[in-house]
């Protein structure tokens, strides 16, 4: 189906969904720590997780995104209460959708990254790079 | 279609450094929509400001993206600025080329890159944005302080003394809640009703406080600022304008006599007549008839309480009253209850009579009590020599009671001890305990006073169970630091039973639209940094509803819950956030799948009809001054027709699509890299 790229200049490209109160201010953090990682996430700053529509994924990945990925506040944490619970249950049975379209799992990435949590924000983002590194280029998924 | 101006901030180094910031604010005049472009060394700084407002004007622009430091630094800066200049506030938007990219990358040129993609993303964004306005909601200047307890009291005196109204509503026929039982307080040993009752009494008399006693709330409609509450004013029998107070009907009343009914205050240690006055400082001290048990309202015969009232103020036929009363804010101070007696049944509680709860210790050492402070066993009224204390009974037991520490226990049974030792000499306390959690101001003092001074001895273990022998209950238990068993023969068993949510707070919570736990105590919006307010904008916390607390923290909290309240009450108007979801009727097809998911319950019905008031369609409709935006309605919603202000879908599409044109425009597709290889 995809198959694996060798050793290229290819960057993976990588659209990160995050709300506002946790992990994009652990991403703040991140950055304020001056922790590094990969230069290849775009993030989207939405007010909650539960804010995220299935077909902004969806549209991430039509226009070229090679991973996307879904962070908010831990479960509990939420700054609306529920949000992040609507969006668990949500984006867990989208995921299964997601492969049944003929889409590799790997390259949905769900988590909960807390405004303390900078080194985790930096780690994640590695981690997802060399993952979807390995797993080479989106591929006809935008036509 | 639009002109968009672009700011590039240099952030001194901190962005320079790793991002071409000139590079990026060519690479942003290229954009579409993008009229202006520039780079600065300090956005944020007066001049830098100043800069955003003249282009603005010279440009007639439309949007402004502001390529700086995070939004959740300066939005509020640049959207301050941006008002100054008469432009709508919602039109500026940041992106984040600190925190996000030069402080985290190291490569110059990928930085680069990333930095024309962020700001690539927002100019896409702003120029779907609409211009939006702040929502203005009255408020009406007013306090509803739900429970009479400590908690309550303090919140209630600290707004009516900020010059605000305070309706207090309060169950019980007396305010005082749980602290009026008590006969000294921890750590210091004062009393209890001698520093509680002058605020009772205030409270009663305070030109700005209405007390609802023997009242219930029935229903709260409305949000923030504007709360309509029914209150059920459960009929009293008596004539508040009338009755002197003066006692009589309660001393005449013929039931009682024979212990058929118990007096909730002396928590049925001592029995009380169906008219009563809880006890003798109750504010207001105006009896009420319990008609549950009285024989007029049973047989319809009787009737001494009305014949010996000089003051005519008996009135059988009064009925339970709804007012209403319009509120800003809530306040709910409703307090605990204790974990029920009969759940230990090893500790023989309800079997031995001389096994007894903390809070009946309380009223045995309370000179008003039923024993006039005198510590007596109950089964034979004389004074006991050995009395064991058993901590933690239900309280961080998962299995038996519940999982949380009741907090009080700990000082409270040191506190008993002390009494014990004071008030019945000779007598001799034993503490069975898990671990000793002495943490507040002169608690740890107070408990090492209780085992060196005091000679309370301290076995630390759990009790099996109680056994009677003789005259005597035989407590076995082990002690876990010598790792043997160990018998005490006791004369009086006291339990320290766990602190437990209100019977009925779920019921309230429900009312009120509050979320609260497994454990039904009321949820905070922020463990740490919004203690005292709950997610419902205009509702505060104080005291034991939240969780178990002392006296000290319960008051802080009061306290805080009235700072909270009169911060809302300091303006005529609140001003909220644009920034919440809407909803557009015309599309919109009433199915509601959107209520459920609201947190916040802001989410109504609403009925659109013609000129002549036939029912056109029923659609959903946002409150605007419950909506918080989050946007999990706007997800829900199955037509697409309620949008997320600031947060749209067109806004977020437009970003994602930047994408797919940046592909072609600034670099090979994946094939063509790979086909180059």
């Amino acid at each position: 189906m995809e198959e694996k790229s060798a050793k290229t200049d290819w960057e993976p490209r990588i659209v990160g969904f995050v709300c506002n109160w946790c992990t994009y201010a652990g991403a703040d953090l991140a950055g304020t720590s001056r922790l590094k990682y990969p230069p290849n996430v775009r993030l989207i700053r939405l007010p909650c997780t539960g804010a995220i529509d299935p077909l902004f994924i969806v549209k991430a990945f039509q226009s070229g995104a090679d991973a996307v990925l879904v962070s908010g506040c831990h479960p509990n944490d939420c700054h609306y209460t529920s949000g992040n619970y609507h969006a668990r249950r949500k984006l867990t049975v989208f995921k299964d959708l997601l492969e049944f379209t003929g889409l590799d799992p790997k390259r949905f990435w769900m988590s909960w990254i807390s405004a303390s949590e900078g080194q985790k924000f930096a780690s994640f983002m590695e981690e997802i790079v060399t993952e979807t590194k390995k797993l080479g280029p989106l591929k006809g998924y935008n036509n | 279609m639009a002109n968009i101006g672009v700011f590039v901030c240099w952030c001194g180094s901190n962005i320079a450094q790793t991002v071409d910031v000139v590079a990026v604010a060519k690479a942003a005049s290229e954009f579409k929509d993008v009229v202006y472009s520039v780079d600065y060394k300090y956005m944020c700084s007066s001049p830098g400001q100043n800069m955003m407002i003249d282009a603005i004007k010279q440009h007639n622009l439309d949007g402004v993206v502001i390529a700086s430091c995070s939004p959740r630094m300066h939005e509020s800066t640049f959207r301050s600025a941006a008002v100054l200049a008469g432009f709508n506030p919602y039109m500026v938007e940041m992106a984040n080329l600190r925190e996000h990219c030069s402080w985290v990358h190291d490569n110059r040129e990928e930085a680069t890159k990333k930095a024309i993609e962020l700001v690539r993303m927002i100019v896409a964004k702003v120029a779907r944005n609409a211009p939006l306005n702040k929502i203005y909601v009255p408020v009406t200047k007013r306090a509803l302080v739900i429970g009479g307890g400590i908690a309550g009291i303090q919140a209630a005196l600290d707004i009516a003394n900020g010059g605000v109204e305070v309706i207090m509503v309060e169950k019980e026929p007396s305010i005082g809640g749980h602290m009026s039982q008590l006969d000294e307080t921890f750590p210091t040993l004062d009393c209890s009703q001698c520093i509680l009752t002058p605020r009772m009494v205030e409270v009663a008399t305070h030109k700005n406080i209405t007390l609802y006693a023997y009242s219930e709330v029935d229903s709260v409609e409305g949000f923030v600022g504007n709360f309509k509450v029914k209150i059920k004013r459960k009929a009293k029998c008596v004539i508040e304008e009338l009755c002197t107070g003066c006692g009589l009907c309660t001393q005449k009343c013929p039931v009682g006599k024979k212990g058929e009914v118990m007096n909730e205050f002396e928590v049925g240690m001592a029995p009380r007549p169906a008219i009563y006055i809880p006890f003798p400082q109750a504010v207001p001290n105006i009896p009420v008839i319990d008609r549950e048990n009285c024989t007029y309202f049973k047989t319809g015969k009787c009737g001494v309480c009305a014949k010996v009232c000089v003051a005519k103020a008996i009135d059988f036929n009064q009925k339970d009253e709804i007012v209403e009363e319009e509120v800003g804010a809530i306040i709910v101070a409703t307090g605990y209850d204790l974990y029920p007696k009969d759940s230990y049944g090893e500790y023989g509680y309800g079997k031995f009579k001389d096994v007894i709860s903390g809070l009946e210790f309380e009223r045995m050492v309370s000179a008003s009590g039923p024993t006039k402070g005198k510590v007596l066993r109950p089964s034979n009224g004389k004074p006991p020599k050995n009395v064991v204390f058993i901590k933690c009974v239900g309280s961080r037991d998962e299995k038996h009671g519940i999982s949380y520490c009741s907090k009080i226990c700990c000082m409270y049974t040191a506190k008993h001890a002390m009494l014990l030792h004071h008030k019945c000499p000779g007598a001799k306390a034993y503490i069975f305990y898990m671990d000793i959690r002495a943490t507040g101001k002169g608690y740890e003092e107070f408990v090492k006073r209780a085992m060196e001074e005091e000679g309370a001895v301290y076995i630390r273990g759990r009790v099996s169970r109680i056994y009677k022998r003789k005259d005597h209950l035989v407590v076995v238990g082990a002690d876990t630091l010598t790792g043997k068993p160990v018998e005490v023969e006791a004369d009086l068993v006291v339990l320290a039973t766990a602190i437990i949510a209100k019977d009925g707070a779920d019921k309230l919570a429900q009312i009120l639209k509050i979320s609260y736990d497994t454990h039904n105590f009321y949820n905070e919006a922020h463990p740490k940094l919004r203690p005292v307010e709950t997610n419902t904008a205009g509702i505060f916390l104080a005291g034991c509803c939240q969780a178990p607390k002392d006296i000290p923290d319960s008051v802080s909290q009061g306290s805080a819950a009235a700072s909270k309240a009169l911060a809302l009450f300091s303006k005529k108007e609140l001003e909220r956030e644009p920034l919440i979801s809407r909803v557009n009727e015309e599309f919109c097809v009433g199915c509601l799948a959107c209520q459920p998911v609201c947190p916040y319950n802001a989410i109504e019905e609403k009925e659109i009809r013609d000129r002549k008031g036939n029912l056109i369609k029923k659609v959903a409709h946002i409150n605007e001054g419950l909506c918080m935006g989050c946007g999990a309605c706007a997800v829900t919603c199955r037509s697409g027709c309620i949008i997320l202000e600031g947060f749209t879908n067109n806004q977020i599409f437009e970003q994602i699509n930047t994408f797919e044109n940046l592909i072609s425009k600034f670099e090979p597709t994946p094939e063509e890299t790979v086909a180059k290889k």
